[in-house]
């Protein structure tokens, strides 16, 4: 069926469509496998595509030939019979047969898809509106950890600037995993229901808040591959991509090192004492990276469901209610808790920005790392 | 026997009703009731109608153009929410309440002023979902499906939305008890069960259908509602409760509900077919079984719609050989079809053109549900364009072209004139053809890896969009010569005999006048 009506689509269309596009690539099949699993569910498709095909050929090569043939223009009478037992009983039957030929290749598909046993390195996505965060759990690279953002700019997506060759999917931190090693990835939500897709590996878990459920890949070569969140989420659904590294061992085994010193670098002192402008500059960018989304680059929100932030009582009050919010975040609302998420310094930095920026002038106008840890607590 | 005669005249020259809109505010008339139906019905196809343009123009390009993304939201939901609750199901009862009185020669529903509330029921609660739009927040942007817990964070449009569900679903009931009551009490004498017309099996097996599920919805969004403002966790994990709740008692109405829009339409579609081939439909007796056992089989498939949330394993492959075998009775279905043509002596007007146009779109979309029913490849499919273009298939070219078929058929008998056949023939091919290049090339889009419900997209996805959305107003604009049709055929059609289809033989064709008498069959008709 695919195969004729692809031919059909293509003729009919191509004039209408490269006048508009002549550069983008064209896609129409699954994205060129990257396990192989993923090979192994597209040859099912294929198969069950040449079944359809036979099918659609006999089905409607009937119909048509009755449409042609028995029409009352061309003088045909109409016969008057009204049932026939045994090609009744023939047409149950051979859908039947055909069902369970190819219950065996579904079956043995399913059971390749879903098998997460004995993985070499085990890693927790957690989704969270609107972004994956990563623990390594378990293997090589274990206690890493990292949040994945979009790095799309807003210019690109409101067409203010060129889009980008990967727009919208793009983050700072690739999820690196080395080649031919399996990967189980246990998945699961802060908020809401998310789902954890790469359709080149052929993994897609939805991700279920306070349930863990797993799934495995086998990368069996290098490159970068690229998904999305495929489980409506809320605002920002179609902005929380996935991005999978597959590098080779060595490069793997390099990039756990270079991990590992990050993370003892980023293991701050909470209880240094910063200054005011330092503050101010590092949260600007952390409050980029979190909080734009939703209450914008000008602090005014977007009125409901976002509330502003320049000019807010909250803002502008005390620093524990502050810290409080941002820290724990606020049930039924979209605002969560930041306080697992974000280094104790990040914390300090985004309220000491959001305190002094835009038309604010909080009195309470700075926070120390060693406040956000007595709100955490 | 003089003195029914005389009752009957008198009876006759009041035309007791009161006129203006009080007429239809208080009717009880299965034929009133009816035509309200149908134009609610058409008047939500095209506020659905619009939010679906909207979706398809901010898709036409990568980007955000002309909605955010909460509003994209909101429409997508609305949306689906209008079509399936607003369009589609109110469309199918309309056909009901017009013609299985007049099917099974009785003079009017068993329970005319239940008839007159559970229409009137539908008006507030389509209002309440529109409403949603203005109140602080916006609509419900959870899409149709109302997924907790994002169903917990949405403003007080959830709560409007958890409130015409409700009621939209008490009309639903009401109308299937007088639907089967009537079935199965006002049959004319010596109409037996099997000898009922096809579409009227068709909404005996619908209306248990609906009897049996609507309630499990309710409930399933009054548990969302105690979530939201009561306290209780049904869904909420931290609490001792299971998101994944929400999703199977969900299901096990919303699968059951995908053949309450499509079994009527297998009904019209059993009607049109053999009035045009001029033979009567094969296989009558295995058609009813067949449709009996899609809707036995259609309860315990529900969680072949939830392949990726993590299920185990013996629970999948369970899933997936039930709904492998809806396959056959569906089959059957479009074999006694082809059967019923196959030597016949056809011929091609509208209602016959839609009904073919059904048999051929219906079986593609049976062809990829096919495909989505192994697991293995559904996890690639999951939440994809590709399940997209397969709903459509079996809701718009299934459904929606079953429900176009039987208003060309039925609209010479309502009114009493005949529509312009050219017109009609020009809304079936620009349906047809607009109708594929909206949705075909969606199947792409999926295969390729573009999720659902996304208002911006990467851009290796940009041509297949343009192409839908070019198709999506194509086939939004065709269906104005819809409503010019039948607005011209109401006005000035010319006069129908009472039986212009020379294949037609239920009662209403060979019994009534076109159109038929405010009171139709006071006296039943005798079948053989």
């Amino acid at each position: 069926m695919k195969r004729t009506s692809r031919a059909l689509s293509c003729a009919g269309l191509i004039g209408a469509l490269y006048a508009g596009a002549a550069a983008a690539e064209f896609r129409w099949n699954f994205q060129t496998p990257g396990t192989k699993v993923a090979q192994d569910v597209s040859d099912l498709h294929l198969l069950m595509m040449a079944i359809i095909l036979v099918i659609f050929v006999a089905v409607f090569g009937v119909m048509f030939y009755s449409i042609y043939a028995h029409r009352k223009s061309v003088g045909h009478k109409a016969a008057q019979f009204h049932e026939n037992t045994t090609v009744e009983v023939l047409w149950t039957v051979i859908p039947t047969l055909i069902l369970i030929v190819m219950a065996w290749p579904a079956t043995t598909h399913l059971l390749a898809v879903r098998d997460t046993s004995q993985p070499d390195i085990t890693i927790k996505a957690t989704g969270i509106q609107w972004k994956w965060g990563y623990d390594y759990i378990k293997g090589e690279g274990e206690g890493i950890n990292f949040v994945a953002n979009l790095t799309t700019p807003q210019d690109q997506i409101y067409g203010k600037a060129p889009r980008g060759e990967h727009y919208l999917l793009e983050t700072d931190n690739h999820v690196v995993v080395p080649v031919g090693k399996k990967i189980r990835v246990l998945v699961t939500a802060a908020d809401v229901i998310h789902a954890w897709y790469v359709p080149a590996l052929a993994v897609k878990q939805d991700a279920i808040p306070g349930f863990i459920r797993d799934t495995a890949f086998r990368a069996n070569k290098e490159g970068i591959f690229r998904g999305q969140c495929a489980e409506l989420c809320g605002k920002d659904h179609g902005f929380m991509p996935v991005v999978v590294e597959v590098v080779s061992q060595e490069k793997y085994t390099a990039w756990v090192g270079e991990q590992k010193k990050k993370l003892a670098a980023a293991a701050e002192d909470p209880n240094k004492k910063w200054e005011l402008a330092e503050l101010r500059a590092r949260g600007e960018k952390v409050y980029a990276a979190n909080c734009v989304a939703c209450h914008q680059a000008n602090g005014k929100g977007v009125q409901p469901a976002f509330p502003a932030l320049d000019g807010s009582k909250i803002a502008n009050g005390p620093l524990a209610d502050k810290l409080a919010i941002i820290v724990n975040g606020k049930a039924g609302t979209a605002m969560q808790a930041f306080g697992k998420q974000l280094s104790p310094t990040d914390i300090a930095a985004v309220v000491t920005y959001i305190s002094n920026a835009w038309s604010n002038k909080a009195t309470a106008n700075i926070a120390q790392p060693a406040d956000v840890l007595a709100v955490r607590k | 026997m003089s003195a029914v005669a005389d009752t009957h005249a008198h009876h006759d020259d009041h035309g007791h009703h009161p006129t203006g809109i009080m007429r239809w505010i208080t009717t009880t008339n299965h034929k009133d009731i009816g035509t309200m139906y149908l134009w609610f019905s058409f008047s939500m196809f095209m506020v659905g109608g619009v939010m679906a343009l909207v979706i398809r123009t901010e898709l036409f390009q990568p980007g955000l153009q002309i909605v955010n993304p909460d509003f994209f939201n909101q429409m997508t939901t609305l949306h689906g929410l209008i079509m399936v609750f607003g369009a589609i199901m109110p469309a199918f009862v309309g056909f009901a309440n017009w013609q299985i009185p007049m099917m099974i020669g009785a003079p009017d529903m068993a329970f005319p002023r239940l008839n007159n509330w559970s229409f009137w029921l539908l008006p507030p609660a389509a209002s309440l979902l529109v409403i949603s739009l203005f109140v602080p927040g916006g609509a419900a942007g959870a899409g149709w499906t109302l997924y907790a817990p994002l169903t917990v964070q949405m403003g007080p449009g959830m709560d409007l939305t958890i409130f015409a569900v409700h009621i939209l679903g008490m009309s639903s009931i009401l109308g299937s008890i007088n639907i089967i009551t009537t079935l199965l009490n006002m049959r004319a004498p010596g109409m037996t069960m099997m000898k009922m017309p096809m579409f009227c099996w068709t909404w005996l097996i619908t209306a248990y259908l609906l009897v049996a599920v609507m309630p499990v919805f309710a409930g399933a969004v009054t548990m969302t509602l105690t979530d939201r403002h009561f306290g209780t966790t049904f869904f909420n994990a931290a609490g001792g409760g299971d998101p994944v709740l929400y999703q199977h008692i969900f299901w096990f109405f919303g699968h059951p509900e995908v053949y309450i829009i499509a079994i009527p339409a297998f009904g019209v579609v059993s009607q049109v077919i053999p009035a045009f081939s001029r033979k009567p439909l094969f296989g009558y007796a295995s058609m009813v079984y067949a449709t009996a056992s899609i809707a036995i089989l259609s309860f315990i498939v529900w969680a072949h719609h939830m392949y990726t949330v993590g299920m185990p394993l013996v629970a999948q492959l369970y899933f997936m050989y039930a709904t492998m075998l809806i396959a056959v009775p569906t089959g059957v279905k479009v074999f006694n079809w082809l059967a019923t043509m196959w030597k016949g002596s056809l011929t091609f007007e509208t209602p016959m053109l839609f009904a073919i146009g059904f048999l051929f779109l219906f079986t593609m979309g049976g062809f990829s549900g096919l495909v989505l029913a192994l697991t293995a490849v559904d996890v690639q499919m999951h939440d994809t364009y590709y399940v997209v273009a397969h709903f459509h298939y079996v809701m718009v070219a299934g459904a929606l072209f079953s429900a176009f078929a039987g208003v060309y058929f039925w609209l010479p008998k309502w009114t009493g004139r005949m529509y312009d056949e050219k017109l009609g023939k020009l809304h079936f091919w620009l349906s047809m053809i607009f109708f594929n290049v909206t949705f075909f090339v969606q199947h792409f889009l999926g295969i390729a890896g573009m999720p659902r419900r996304i208002p911006d997209y990467s851009p290796v996805f940009t041509e297949f969009n343009m192409i839908s959305s070019i198709g999506a107003f194509g086939f939004g604009l065709s269906q104005l010569l819809l409503l010019y049709n039948v607005i011209k055929t109401i006005r000035s059609g010319e006069k129908a005999p009472a039986r212009p289809w020379e294949g037609a033989d239920t009662l209403e064709w060979t019994h009534l006048p076109s159109p038929p008498p405010y009171h139709s069959f006071e006296t039943p008709p005798t079948v053989r």
